[in-house]
């Protein structure tokens, strides 16, 4: 079976999960689900069907660094980032997104629309309805497409409730034909390795040729089988999206609240894998240098790979991204004791760090353990790429792209 | 809102409003007479046969079994559920090392284990249309070109040029010689390229070949690889049926070529494969790209994150090619299977004077059919297509969907079907041949020709698309491509 419609079970089982994980306060036409490989193709496939090379989309920083690989490498697109920081607790504002906009016109950039990502990837925050309001009537006034990337849907685990884009179509003046949402099960049911990548677009001219465009990235058929029916089970799913939030609460609670006990702060979050960590006072200098110097010193000695914002594109340098739902509970207390370390040594433990020219190339032996209960880079060696040196063009044996996600 | 049309059309891209889906084609007709009219033995037997699609279903009993009795490769049973969570959260795009030694071993064990392949130059892609994409991307800038000797499957036209901006131009091969590619033709479609300015980025040959099911001999092998060694330019090959060559000439890969005394630029091969039709497993989309640049493989192994193959999928796939004892007797039977069907529909047609390419390879026949046209041209090979499709009710492939330059030869498939179908559609044909001994005229009905180019959305993927001869409309020129180059 190679049908790029996908087994109508299958397509059916996903349209009723995605309203599931909202909730069930809206529903989705399984005849709109169209596959791909991953979120990571989905999200290269409505590039191409959306804009053309050169053409740019608004993308609120910090983002989900891939973007850059996944919407702008073969397509051509470019990014524009809109800049959101932490007065407002990052939030997207409507100036913001005007100024970028504007910004683009300028430099004689055509923007074809706006993507974000809600829940966010790093804030672990979710859009509040008058924000995605807000947007919707912005790209409404510009002719332009917004896509949501949704793929933490279902990971939302305490309020504010989540409103997704669909929800706020139904109460709004809205053209459909700009909105599209891009959907995976990597996330909310942990099945990265499947490869179940969705493109859901109200639009059909989209739906149609995104369709024919799937035949690059189809689902296979072996794991439509298994999904149809494992998503179709009413009883299991409503269990799994109750228990998958109570974990990811419990985890959130236990991991924020070891954080604060250091003095460590992180945005108030609701949803996602991981915490947005406020490391800002740890910095000797507040610039991207003084936040690569705390970097090294995270993985090289307290040997935690987190991420630094710098390679989502925050603006302000302080602020790393730290994964939570990928190990058990005892690992989850081996890196809070580190944390706890790395506090208290705090200067100390930068003055002593080697910090070698960013400009060397990666040597070490880079070695992702894949056990069960970690995730973490084990390296040798002292040099160490810094992130944004990590583009897809980098002929590293073993890169964070090594995963479809960082 | 009132959106006007242009307003919507506007609102896509050039590369999705565009044709180079290659879908929007009169010659959807085939596949709509076979969507409206599916044969079914017992619920429509005087439906329309599928001979349009080269799917190989002659060996799924072995499968089954090879599954029954193996429930650890599997992760959805009692013996494999252990492993789902390590299978589930697995995403590196090097793939299951298991996987890669697996399609390696099998490579070697299609091709005799007269060469071996190295697994860590296995890269995944979403089957082979992902595969030559991806290779399209790694080796071709945008305009740039590659030749292609026809008849060429339809779909390379999507696969290779569709999101990339990258040309196919036509190697000339006619029935004089079989339509073996010379190197002639090979000279005079590269100068022609060169006096249009177009860059020539390589040579994409499939071998076995779709749609004549013939292999090509090592003499023309080695003077291919010759000839793109001395143009510098690389040499795809597409192997996809190798493990469906069931008689002599036995199959030669690229990779034992390569292997002899032959000066060669390893640089320049590169190998696309899939398990679609040598396995029959189309719907695990099992794509893979195997190259002898080191830059490529890297290059293409960070493209696969677009479609990397279900880790369910390899892990079941690993099990199964690394059970050696079980993939020598599917290879041997397969082969033998694929003979006894074959050489059952040729003598047949036979029979009724009907003559096909002598083939020894694929899950087709390349029919002769000249002698039925009225006149030698494309406009009676789509008045006799027609007559087939809608009269004989059998759904074949004309050749001038393959850019075949000389009318009259049609594709069909023998391969996906059991042997009552089959039977069924010998039958037809039989009957077909015994009424008409004059060649076909136009009907004078015209309601065949409808030319409503909306697809029904019950048709399968493009494994076999109908597209007219004429070129594919050209792409915007793309201004920058952040490709590798490979050369």
């Amino acid at each position: 079976f190679q049908d790029y419609h996908g087994f109508p079970e299958f397509r059916q089982a996903i349209a009723t999960f995605m309203s599931k994980a909202r909730g069930r306060r809206v529903t989705f036409d399984p005849n709109r689900v169209v596959m791909s490989g991953g979120a990571t193709g989905a999200n290269e496939l409505v590039m191409f069907c959306l804009a053309d090379p050169g053409d740019a989309f608004l993308i609120p920083s910090p983002y989900y660094p891939a973007f850059y690989r996944d919407l702008g490498w073969r397509t051509g697109v470019q990014i524009v980032p809109v800049d959101c920081d932490s007065s407002n607790n990052f939030k997207i504002t409507k100036e913001a997104v005007e100024a970028a906009y504007e910004k683009a016109k300028n430099n004689n950039i055509n923007v074809k629309g706006l993507i974000i990502t809600n829940p966010s990837n790093p804030l672990g925050t979710t859009l509040d309805k008058d924000t995605l309001e807000s947007l919707v009537t912005f790209i409404n006034q510009k002719n332009i497409h917004l896509v949501c990337d949704e793929i933490y849907a279902a990971t939302v685990f305490s309020s504010p409730k989540y409103t997704c884009i669909t929800e706020v179509m139904q109460d709004m003046d809205c053209n459909p034909n700009l909105i599209h949402i891009v959907y995976s099960l990597s996330k909310d049911m942990g099945f990265p390795g499947l490869r179940v990548g969705i493109v859901y677009s109200y639009n059909d001219d989209l739906v149609n040729i995104s369709r024919k465009m799937s035949s690059f990235g189809l689902v296979s058929s072996q794991t439509q089988y298994m999904l149809a029916s494992m998503l179709s089970d009413e009883d299991f799913v409503e269990k799994f999206l109750a228990t998958s939030s109570k974990r990811l609460a419990k985890r959130h609670g236990v991991f924020t609240k070891g954080l604060e006990e250091v003095g460590i702060s992180c945005l108030k979050s609701n949803a996602g894998l991981f915490c947005w960590m406020d490391l800002r006072r740890l910095l000797k200098d507040q610039t991207f240098d003084g936040e690569m110097v705390l970097w090294r010193v995270i993985v090289n000695e307290v040997k935690l790979n987190v991420s630094p914002g710098s390679s989502f594109k925050c603006v302000e340098p302080g602020w790393f991204r730290v994964c939570f739902a990928n190990m058990d509970d005892d690992t989850v207390e081996v890196a809070l004791k580190r944390i706890r370390a790395l506090v208290g040594q705090g200067k100390k433990a930068q003055e002593q760090a080697q910090v070698k020219s960013t400009k060397k190339r990666w040597q070490s032996n880079l070695r992702l353990s894949f056990s069960s209960s970690t995730r973490r880079f084990e390296q040798e060696g002292v040099s160490v790429m810094s992130p944004h040196m990590m583009s897809p063009h980098s002929p590293m044996p073993h890169s964070p792209f090594v995963q479809a996600t960082t | 809102m009132g959106f006007t049309l242009s307003n919507q059309q506007q609102l896509l891209s050039k590369i999705a409003t565009g044709n180079g889906h290659g879908e929007n084609s009169p010659y959807f007709d085939g596949w709509k007479a076979y969507d409206s009219d599916p044969f079914h033995p017992t619920k429509n037997p005087n439906g329309v046969i599928q001979m349009g699609l080269a799917e190989n279903e002659m060996c799924f009993d072995l499968i089954q079994e090879w599954v029954l009795t193996n429930p650890e490769a599997s992760i959805c049973t009692a013996a494999g559920v252990n492993e789902f969570k390590d299978i589930a959260i697995f995403q590196d795009y090097h793939g299951l090392p298991e996987f890669r030694n697996a399609v390696a071993n099998f490579m070697g064990k299609v091709r005799g284990n007269r060469v071996t392949f190295d697994a860590d130059r296995i890269v995944m892609s979403g089957g082979a249309t992902g595969a030559h994409e991806t290779i399209a991307f790694c080796l071709a800038d945008p305009g740039d070109a590659f030749l292609v000797p026809v008849p060429y499957y339809p779909g390379f036209d999507r696969d290779l040029g569709w999101r990339t901006g990258v040309q196919l131009i036509p190697v000339a091969c006619d029935s004089s010689n079989n339509f073996k590619v010379t190197r002639a033709a090979l000279e005079a479609a590269y100068e022609k390229a060169q006096k249009a300015n177009i860059r020539v980025k390589g040579l994409l040959i499939t071998n076995p070949s779709n749609p004549l099911g013939t292999v090509i001999d090592r003499d023309t092998l080695r003077s291919l690889v010759t000839f793109i060694n001395e143009k510098k330019i690389h040499l795809v090959c597409d192997e996809i049926y190798a493990a469906t060559v069931f008689s002599q000439p036995s199959f030669t890969s690229i990779a034992e070529i390569i292997e002899e005394n032959i000066e060669c630029n390893r640089n320049l091969i590169h190998i696309v494969y899939s398990l679609s039709k040598d396995m029959g497993f189309p719907g695990f989309r099992v794509g893979i790209v195997y190259s002898y640049n080191d830059d490529v493989v890297n290059c293409a192994r960070k493209m696969s994150s677009f479609g990397l193959v279900s880790t369910q999928t390899q892990h079941l796939i690993a099990s199964m090619l690394s059970d050696n004892e079980f993939v020598e007797r599917f290879i041997a039977q397969s082969a033998e299977r694929l003979k006894a069907r074959h050489m059952r529909f040729t003598m047949e047609l036979a029979q009724v004077r009907t003559s096909c390419l002598n083939g020894n390879g694929g899950l087709f026949v390349w029919m002769d059919l000249r002698r039925l046209l009225k006149e030698q041209t494309f406009e009676a090979e789509m008045v006799l297509w027609q007559t087939i499709i809608h009269e004989v009710k059998l759904n074949v492939s004309p050749g001038s969907s393959f850019h075949c330059p000389e009318p009259g030869w049609f594709r069909v498939c023998f391969a996906n079907m059991d042997d009552k179908t089959m039977e069924i559609a010998l039958t037809r044909i039989r009957n077909f041949m015994a009424q008409y001994k004059e060649p076909i005229a136009p009907r004078k009905n015209n309601r065949y020709w409808q030319s409503n180019l909306r697809l029904s959305f019950q048709s399968r993927r493009m494994d076999d698309v109908m597209m007219p001869p004429c070129m594919m409309s050209p792409h915007s020129p793309i201004p920058q491509s952040p490709l590798v180059r490979a050369t």
